[in-house]
């Protein structure tokens, strides 16, 4: 998938004007006694037109299939009925996911649940299994799952994270003065809520609600799993039959235009409202309100919800790894996808991490209408899914650059491409916390400005860097849709293997693998749920 | 703005250590020309504060002087040594200038010892027990505990904070130390304490110092020259009480405290108001003018040949501002004047709060001179 827990709050902190721009208004703008911004700015700009090339392919496609072709190809009953089963698919999964999202935070910052250090983990824990991995479990348990609903309970089951983050972090950070203020006003415990916090977590939600989509637009594996057709699903399809033809093409312009659709929304819902706290000083944290009659039936909604996006994929993949036996556990086949799996991770967060440097130091140093524009950019490719990601690289490196196709390289720049966003949010908080005052600082200590940079702000920065690195990474061990496109021959990665096995119905053989990703994601989990606590501050 | 690097005449000895000469430096950000040719000298081992409503460019000027920023013209010599002039131009990290941000900047990766020795050059031979014992003695210098070495940053005070990267830029031996509104972040008894600190600190070791401030109490109290900045200009650069009591113009005067302005008519060396005949300050204007007046010029006193009626006081505990509408004056010479009118209300400070009750008539006298400006400045 494309986008990360913490950019839609990322994208508000510049946003709402808590931007990370240090010093206060008095201060001038930028230096203009350096030489670096130019070189930087280019670099960027290139960045952004990369960037931009799956949405440019895309847009190449449709123009070359010509009007009439494309009209043909889009009006036709199948492409309605993909359309109505992903529709059906948002209507019913997002407000599912908000509502546990939501209810999730409140329960674990809000309330005086017992064990809420224990939930606030555990509701984060599903994004540890891919959605994939996730279908699999269930269709173990449940053979027979297939269309509509089960798309709904495995979407719900594995994204509802995406909202329950955002908002746990936004809740825990939240002013207590506010609602304090609007209790002294009159209002009620349930009145504060609907009334002051609900405004406040509206960021997170449509935030939240907006990655939700996105994740559904995008996702093949799981829906390929459980037989529900999808656009991606589709595409997967034609190009698996035709390679390259038009009518695969035309089901991604629509795909891509869904995912525009959305990010227009989500810009809409969003608001033009200021959050962010006004004045300075400290805050206390925020009170719990007793639970009472209600405990009992929370912890026991919190457990089911666990156990059934936790526990019954993780008991199934275990379960098979018990029935298989030491005769699934083959090394010859295992190891080479496992080490491939960590070259490409390392590479391709290492190659993002690089890629997201130049744009994330524009953003925070020298914000500006055409950096705006830069992040623009980035934010559309955000939304753009692997699967149409995949195609762009195919044909472009076909058709351009034919040495490169069917390389490790092409590979790695569409992970670039598609995780950039991870990097660069944590990127551009990291580098939020080393404010050119003190390179400056440093400076007037007698130390060269390149040398200043590495020994400050790089330094600085590099925590977060390695955070977003490792966010980078975790995606790219889960990733499916582009990895099935655009892989070298023989190169096994732990989910193309996966992949492979249990489309051959080797549930058994596909269970080591299943482990394998949760047990590397697992620890990378983690630290997204960590990071999305001190995103929600800045 | 045209400027030319003219060799400063020998009168002042330009190439004495620690001597600042900034001459002519215009600034632009964008469209907005933010410093519009600011000339300045600072006299080695004195203080001098830059003071001006914000906006009016002083934290540009002060970054031109450190190096951070280049100027589009005028030049900046400190101690003979030319920093910027045309296209010459020393990076910040060559120019052996002191600089304290107005949150101290400290690197929050660094202990407090890291952060005092991180611009120290030590031989390697001397190694770290000489670096150990410079950050010791640094500390003590600026009176905080040699113990706070081993804290980081944030596990310290804002006062301690700002003393600790007073040591870090001392730590360099610089011939000119910038304060960039370094008092401004801690709160007002904290900042006093900090301020004389670092004033005594500086003194001591007869380093040139240049503070920017927004607070007018805080540059006059601090420095030796205080330079009235405005729209990118300096209207006004003199010493502290020159600056207070004789200001240039009207928006200097009501920048740098609290002024009775009232209309007036000059003639010689006196004028005449509603308060009556008030001596003058040797001025040129004639005719009408704007007479201002220090509140606490003006006193109560028993005798005072002036009368106001209490309109309402403002406690500040040690003294009140009160303000009174002044009555017809009865006495001889002010009658005449159509200038005299009554009804016009002035604000004057006084220690006793209690005299001051709403309708009291209070007798009022004039101390020291006024300052005239031209009308409707």
């Amino acid at each position: 998938m494309t986008t990360d827990l913490t950019a839609p709050g990322a994208h508000r902190a510049t946003d709402t004007g808590t931007a990370p721009t240090p010093g206060p208004g008095t201060r001038p703008g930028p230096a203009s006694g350096r030489r670096r911004p130019p070189v930087l700015a280019v670099i960027a700009v290139l960045i952004a037109l990369f960037s931009l090339m799956p949405l440019g392919y895309v847009v190449a496609m449709t123009v070359a299939t010509g009007w009439d072709t494309a009209v043909a190809l889009i009006f036709r009953a199948r492409v309605g009925e993909l359309l109505l089963n992903t529709i059906l698919l948002m209507v019913l999964s997002v407000p599912l996911c908000l509502v546990l999202g939501v209810g999730g935070a409140w329960l674990v910052e809000r309330t005086q649940l017992r064990g809420s250090r224990f939930w606030a983990l555990a509701l984060a824990a599903p994004l540890a299994i891919p959605a994939f991995v996730n279908s699999y479990g269930w269709v173990s348990a449940v053979p027979s799952l297939a269309g509509l609903w089960s798309g709904v309970l495995i979407s719900v089951l594995s994204y509802f994270p995406l909202v329950y983050i955002p908002a746990a972090a936004t809740l825990s950070r939240l002013d207590p003065s506010l609602e304090e203020s609007a209790a002294a006003l009159g209002l009620g415990p349930w009145q504060v809520f609907r009334r002051v916090v609900l405004p406040q977590l509206r960021l997170a939600m449509t935030g939240g609600a907006l990655l939700v989509g996105l994740h559904l637009l995008a996702e093949y594996g799981a829906f390929a799993m459980i037989r529900f057709d999808t656009f991606t699903t589709a595409i997967m399809v034609q190009y698996q039959s035709t390679f390259n033809g038009a009518a695969g093409n035309m089901l991604a312009s629509v795909l891509v235009v869904l995912c525009l659709l959305l990010l227009v929304a989500e810009v809409r819902s969003r608001g033009t409202a200021r959050y962010a706290r006004v004045g300075s000083g400290g805050q206390a944290a925020p009170g719990r309100m007793p639970l009472r009659r209600l405990h009992v039936p929370a912890q026991l909604a919190l457990l089911l919800l666990v156990v059934l996006a936790v526990g019954v994929p993780m008991w199934f993949v275990v379960r098979w790894v018990v029935l298989g036996g030491s005769a699934i556990w083959a090394p010859d086949e295992l190891v080479p996808a496992l080490v491939q799996t960590l070259l490409y991770g390392v590479a391709g967060a290492a190659a993002t991490t690089l890629v997201a440097f130049p744009m994330a130091f524009l953003a925070v140093r020298r914000p500006s209408w055409f950096t705006r524009s830069l992040e623009l950019s980035n934010y559309v490719t955000s939304s753009m899914p692997g699967i149409v990601v995949g195609l762009a690289f195919v044909t472009v490196s076909i058709r351009f650059l034919p040495g490169v196709y069917q390389t490790a390289f092409v590979l790695v720049a569409a992970y670039v491409l598609l995780f950039l966003p991870r990097a660069l949010v944590s990127l551009r908080s990291g580098l939020a916390q080393a404010p050119r005052e003190l390179e400056e600082a440093a400076q007037a200590l007698g130390v060269p400005p390149l040398l200043a940079f590495a020994k400050v702000t790089l330094r600085l920065a590099a925590p977060a860097a390695a955070g977003g690195a490792a966010l980078v990474f975790l995606a790219i061990v889960n990733e499916l849709t582009a990895t099935l496109l655009l892989s070298p021959n023989g190169t096994r990665t732990l989910a193309t293997e996966f992949w492979a096995k249990s489309s051959e119905i080797d549930y058994a053989g596909a269970a080591p693998y299943a482990l394998l990703m949760v047990v590397l994601s697992a620890p990378m989990t983690y630290l997204l749920f960590q990071q999305s606590k001190k995103a929600a501050g800045q | 703005m045209t400027t030319t690097t003219t060799t400063i005449p020998d009168q002042h000895d330009p190439g004495a250590r620690g001597r600042l000469e900034v001459d002519g430096l215009v600034k632009s950000f964008g469209s907005q020309q933010v410093l519009r040719g600011v000339t300045l000298s600072v006299d080695p081992g004195s203080t001098t504060a830059i003071v001006g409503p914000s906006g009016s460019g002083k934290t540009t000027l002060l970054r031109l002087i450190a190096g951070f920023e280049r100027a589009e013209a005028g030049s900046v010599v400190l101690s003979g040594r030319t920093l910027a002039a045309g296209d010459a131009w020393v990076p910040a990290h060559h120019r052996g200038v002191g600089y304290v941000a107005q949150d101290g900047a400290l690197f929050p990766h660094l202990t407090v010892g890291q952060n005092i020795a991180f611009g120290i050059d030590t031989p390697r031979l001397q190694g770290r027990k000489a670096t150990r014992a410079k950050v010791a003695e640094l500390l003590e210098m600026v009176s905080l505990d040699a113990a706070l070495a081993a804290r980081r940053p944030h596990e310290i005070s804002g006062g301690q904070q700002q003393r600790v990267a007073l040591a870090r830029a001392l730590a360099r031996e610089p011939e000119l130390m910038l304060l960039d509104e370094s008092f401004s972040a801690l709160d007002a008894g904290l900042r006093v304490a900090t301020r004389r600190t670092v004033s005594r600190v500086l003194q001591d070791a007869g380093i040139t110092t240049v503070l920017v401030t927004h607070d007018q109490a805080e540059a006059l109290s601090f420095a030796d020259q205080v330079a009235v900045m405005r729209d990118g200009l300096l209207a006004q650069v003199d010493s502290p009480l020159e600056v207070y009591t004789r200001p240039v113009d009207r928006a200097t005067a009501e920048f740098l405290g609290d002024a009775v302005m009232l209309e007036a008519w000059v003639d010689g060396d006196m004028a005449t108001c509603s308060l009556g005949a008030v001596r003058l300050a040797p001025t040129a204007h004639r005719g009408r003018v704007q007479l201002m007046l220090r509140p606490e010029q003006i006193r109560v006193d028993e005798h005072g040949p002036i009368r106001g009626v209490v309109v309402d006081t403002d406690y500040f505990g040690p003294e009140s501002t009160v303000r009174l509408e002044l009555t017809s004056g009865r006495e001889p010479g002010c009658e005449t004047s159509a200038l005299a009118r009554s009804g016009e209300i002035i604000s004057i400070r006084h220690s006793n709060a209690f005299i001051a009750a709403r309708g009291t008539e209070l007798r009022l006298r004039i101390e020291g001179e006024a300052i005239a400006f031209p009308p409707d400045a």
